[in-house]
């Protein structure tokens, strides 16, 4: 199984978790995460991404993690095209020997996935299409897994 | 002495390119000298916010070297997960 995929397709949550402890006696602890599209006045969002950067880029952060912690099995599958409220568009799943490490792995991995990966949101509303401008917020979460602060 | 240059999302439409091919120049060694002299033909690299680039699919800083045959991607802040 691939670490890392970017794909149009669905993925099936319950299937993901199962493969990262699968055959591993050694991992204790798998936590996972999924984000999705936003209703709202939101009607549907489209994810661009560069292709080849896009999946180096996720390899890094992954790589990253598994230095931080002690980590088993890693997966992250991000979705790319149209979206509707409701879809899946990102999972983060991590298996470590206890939950701490894949607690903080898989919090890590969202932050910098958020700020250095080249994904792209445009939103359809009711007064047409718009980009998703970046947070500042996002930038913040990233940037005390440097200081050491908070983890 | 050619790079070839992407630009992706809100850059890429306000530009109406995707891609484009561009003679390097005499002294034009880092990205921030490109982006000054491709911002003569697309003044959206000079005034779009935040402005990030890519060298070789690595994100990288104004002052990053480049170098014939270099693909150099420009975008807006990412926006994913």
């Amino acid at each position: 199984m691939n670490e890392i995929a970017v794909q149009a397709a669905d993925f099936d949550v319950g299937a993901e978790i199962s493969a990262l402890s699968a055959a591993d006696p050694e991992a204790g602890a798998v936590a996972s995460f999924v984000g999705l599209v936003r209703g709202g006045e939101v009607r549907a969002m489209t994810l661009e991404h560069y292709p080849g950067m896009t999946e180096a880029a996720l390899a890094d952060i992954v790589t990253a993690a598994k230095k931080r912690w002690k980590l088993r099995t890693v997966r992250v599958i991000h979705r790319v095209g149209r979206l509707l409220p409701g879809e899946r568009i990102v999972f983060v799943g991590v298996a470590s020997a206890h939950r701490g490490d894949a607690f903080a792995a898989s919090e890590f991995i969202m932050d910098y996935l958020k700020t250095q990966a080249p994904f792209w949101k445009k939103e359809e509303t009711a007064a047409g299409a718009r980009w998703v401008d970046a947070r500042t917020t996002d930038d913040h979460a990233a940037r005390r897994w440097q200081s050491g602060g908070e983890d | 002495m050619t790079l070839k240059i992407l630009y992706f999302a809100s850059l890429s439409e306000a530009i109406d390119e995707t891609a484009e091919s561009f003679d390097m120049q005499p002294g034009m060694t880092t990205l921030g000298a490109l982006r000054t002299a491709l911002g003569e033909l697309h003044p959206e690299l000079l005034t779009t916010k935040n402005l990030r680039a890519a060298v070789n699919r690595n994100m990288c800083d104004w002052n990053a070297a480049i170098k014939d045959g270099d693909e150099i991607a420009f975008f807006p802040p990412v926006t994913g997960g």
